[in-house]
């Protein structure tokens, strides 16, 4: 298990080495820089600045200066944020992102599971059909969509809750946004659980745990729900990343300090720095996760062993 | 000889109103002294920084200005008034200005001397501070060459005769040079507190909590993206006069979000104003609250007149000016109030630049006739189109516009191809000439025609049109360097009326800002250069 989590370790550098490589080049290949905005500079000061974050040196010798940065844990200056450096902005947004990212999971999770074994165990009933229209309507309307709204009706209209803000991460201030963030994940969640529960209960160990005689809980809590989980667990790898890197769409509009405006910001500012941070910070998080889901099957998967 | 500016000023900044409204509200609610005032505040986006000397954004200078005071400031009217300076002379011949400096002290109790001021403008003009504004101050003897690397910060013509005296030289009489010195960028800085170490790239001096400062506020907090929390500044010079203790102010960018925050109160003032969307229902429910007025910035589409371009031809150029109505875009497309623009300097600027375009009182029809005219002498015509590109950067609003005035063109028979793009590469695009019609948006940087006139000189490094004309340079030079008002006004006005009689761009609308502000806050007032000092605001809980 030890040398087969190294090895996965041990593969996971030059995927990183190669997302860091191409996504260097290709943010400098996008036509634009840091400093080309509304605000026209005269061509001295543009000197200035691009002189003091090493932009007049050549490409090569900028992502040697960024690599030796890198490999000493310095993601180098944030452009567009002068005061911060890169490291210390995703410090400070990543616990907000994670904390809300967490919730939402766990939101999901709980609604998400029962609702698609409900949905499967009731196949083709009005309840089933119930529980996947509103799935599928979760899926379908994005969260750019139900976010405003939710802002509208509870925080302006009803004033149950603040409308928007962090507060400190105040319990008052987290709920919509976890609730607008894990709309989505319940849907694809439910759907999951019920796609997979359909097939697990349609398996021939099912029928001999039937035959069996053991009751339907027992069938369901011993013998289906664990292996229907299994495309759960894969999904949730990636998505875990995604939702915990936070969202720039629920961060702009409950007002949030999370760190998922940074990527779009950052692209869009032509923060190269700053774009670089947060997609090498996103890309660790995705080879982790991936790792741990990888070891998870193997506990709820008596098939897959991973021999030393 | 220098003879005396100004003197006394500072009195005229100071109200009767605000003991007399205090002494009323203790009298008629006891508790109200005993909780701190605290204003909360939509600031618009995540400062870049708060250095006042790389800051640049309306965002970041809002900030900035109260914790650095400049030698000179603006009252609540954006009118100058002295700052840290009590008092200035000019020399006869418009180029040294003697700064006398009040009494004051750096919050750890220092004093404020004429060597932290001279170590400021240093600073600000040593190419490694990369100031965006740094342009600004070289009418200041040595500036440029220092700010291009090629001599040291200590040859500036800036020196401190004693503690409290100032002495600028300039090569030539400047007459926007006082706003430059009301500009945050230019305020003396703690030449005790940022030391070498602090002061290297990557290094952060604004230290919430540490940082030294002169203003009204001290920077107690600052959570990127969350808030930044600036508490009153109790050794400041006026500190009797400032009547908010705290003012939280958060990074927003998203006007609805703002919007929603203002609406249940837990906003005091949104800098963001209201979504273009909803400024008809805005007009109606939040009457007493929205603040819209006009600003120094002008919206106009360039037009790439070089050699070569279909838009070097001056009838050209006409043509697509006489077709333009401009009042269809700012009342029926728009609608927060932006001001129709047959000018280039916005009428709400300082200077009094006269200069209209020539149509303007004309008949609609008669345009229209002129400018068929006009094409067809250019060689256009129904078999032979103009065909041409807008770009703008990506925005519903430069769509909206770009799409009505190619459907006006289209009146005078052009042919126009919309292209957008993200802000960076459209603004490269401008800068690199490779476009034929441009969306633009100038906001001057110090309430004076200079900063936008100077767009249009010839190989000036904002002049996207490409537009050369050396009797217009020449204009803009003298009227740089003339300190008489009326004679001043008359340069500038020429200037301008040269810029629009050829023709040099297609003004659009002036600029309007529009603010929310509660009824708790008093003494926010609305002003061309949008400044708004905390110290002269309140707030009622």
């Amino acid at each position: 298990m030890l040398t087969y989590i190294l090895k996965r370790f041990g593969q996971a550098i030059p995927t990183l080495l190669i997302v860091i490589t191409v996504s260097f080049f290709l943010m400098r290949l996008a036509p634009g820089g840091p400093f080309d905005g509304e605000r026209q500079l005269p061509p001295e000061i543009e000197a200035n600045l691009m002189a003091a974050y090493h932009l007049d040196e050549p490409l090569w010798s900028q992502y040697l200066r960024y690599m030796g940065g890198l490999l000493q844990g310095d993601f180098g200056p944030s452009f567009k944020y002068k005061d911060f450096s890169v490291t210390d902005l995703i410090m400070q947004g990543f616990p907000v992102s994670l904390e809300l990212g967490a919730w939402a999971i766990v939101l999901a999770l709980a609604i998400g599971l029962p609702l698609g074994i409900i949905a499967a165990l009731k196949r083709n009933s009005t309840v089933d059909y119930v529980v996947m229209g509103i799935a599928l309507g979760g899926i379908a309307v994005p969260n750019f969509v139900i976010a405003p709204i939710m802002a509208l009706v509870f925080g302006v209209m009803l004033a149950w809750l603040p409308a928007g803000g962090w507060n400190g991460g105040a319990w008052a201030n987290m709920v919509l946004p976890v609730i607008a963030l894990s709309i989505q994940q319940i849907a694809a969640i439910a759907r999951l659980t019920r796609a997979s529960m359909i097939e697990v209960l349609g398996s021939q160990y099912i029928r001999t745990a039937r035959a069996k005689g053991l009751s339907e809980w027992e069938v369901i809590l011993h013998h289906a729900l664990r292996p229907s989980l299994l495309p759960v667990i894969s999904y949730l790898g990636p998505a875990i990343a995604g939702i915990i890197t936070g969202s720039i769409v629920i961060e702009q509009i409950f007002g949030l300090p999370g760190i998922g405006r940074y990527f779009v910001q950052g692209a869009l500012n032509r923060d190269y720095t700053l774009v670089m941070g947060v997609v090498v910070f996103y890309g660790v998080l995705i080879v982790l996760l991936n790792l741990i889901v990888d070891l998870l099957y193997s506990v709820l998967d008596p098939q897959i062993r991973y021999d030393d | 000889m220098l003879h005396r500016l100004s003197s006394g000023l500072s009195s005229r900044a100071r109200s009767l109103r605000g003991p007399i409204t205090g002494a009323l509200l203790l009298g008629l609610l006891p508790f109200a002294s005993v909780q701190a005032a605290t204003i909360h505040i939509a600031n618009g986006a995540e400062p870049g920084t708060l250095d006042p000397q790389k800051a640049s954004g309306d965002w970041e200078t809002r900030i900035t200005r109260e914790l650095f005071e400049p030698l000179l400031g603006y009252d609540a009217q954006g009118e100058l008034i002295p700052g840290l300076a009590a008092r200035w002379e000019v020399s006869d011949d418009g180029k040294t200005y003697r700064f006398h400096l009040r009494e004051a002290q750096w919050s750890d109790g220092r004093e404020i001397t004429a060597a932290d001021a001279v170590f400021a403008l240093r600073r600000l003009l040593a190419p490694q501070t990369a100031a965006y504004n740094a342009n600004l101050y070289y009418p200041i003897e040595g500036a440029e060459a220092v700010n291009r690397g090629e001599a040291t910060p200590d040859t500036l013509g800036v020196e401190a005769l004693d503690e409290r005296t100032l002495e600028i030289r300039l090569t030539q009489p400047t007459a926007y040079f006082l706003q430059a010195m009301a500009m945050t960028e230019s305020a003396p800085l703690p030449e005790h507190y940022i030391d070498q170490a602090l002061d290297q790239p990557g290094a952060r001096w604004v230290t919430p909590g540490e940082l030294v400062v002169s203003g009204a506020f001290q920077l107690t907090a600052w959570t990127p993206q969350s808030e930044i929390r600036l508490e009153k500044n109790p050794g400041y010079y006026a500190a009797d006069q400032v009547k908010l203790d705290t003012a939280v102010l958060y990074p927003l960018d998203d006007a609805q979000a703002a919007l929603n925050r203002f609406r249940t109160a837990e906003i005091d003032i949104s800098y963001l104003g209201v979504p273009s969307s909803q400024i008809g229902w805005a007009r109606e429910n939040l009457a007493h609250e929205l603040r819209i007025n006009p600003i120094l910035g002008e919206y106009y589409y360039v037009l790439n007149q070089r050699e070569g371009s279909k838009l070097a031809d001056k009838r050209v150029r006409e043509a697509l000016n006489l077709a333009v109505r401009r009042e269809v875009i700012t009342d029926t497309i728009l609608g927060m109030g932006q001001i129709p623009s047959y000018w280039y300097l916005p009428r709400a600027m300082s200077g009094d630049a006269g200069g209209t375009m020539g149509f303007m009182r004309e008949p609609l029809e008669q345009r229209l006739e002129r400018a068929h005219t006009l094409l067809a002498e250019a060689g256009y015509g129904p078999g032979e189109p103009l065909e041409l590109e807008i770009a703008y950067n990506t925005l519903e609003d430069h769509r909206k516009v770009a799409v009505a005035i190619a459907a006006m063109w289209r009146a005078i028979g052009v042919e126009t191809r919309l292209t957008n793009r993200e802000t960076a590469v459209h603004f490269a695009t401008l800068r690199q000439g490779d476009f034929q019609v441009g969306r633009y948006g100038a906001i001057a940087t110090v309430d004076d025609p200079f900063d936008l006139l100077s767009s249009f000189v010839t190989g000036a490094s904002g002049n996207y049109s490409g537009y050369a004309n050396p009797a217009y340079d020449q204009l803009v030079a003298r009227s740089t360097a003339e300190l008489d008002p009326a004679r001043r006004a008359e340069l500038l006005t020429e200037a301008q009326q040269l810029l629009l009689d050829d023709y040099a761009m297609v003004p659009l609308y002036d600029y309007v800002s529009t603010k929310l502000v509660s009824d708790r806050v008093q003494g926010w007032q609305s002003n061309p250069l949008d400044v708004h000092p905390l110290r002269y605001m309140s707030i009622t809980e």
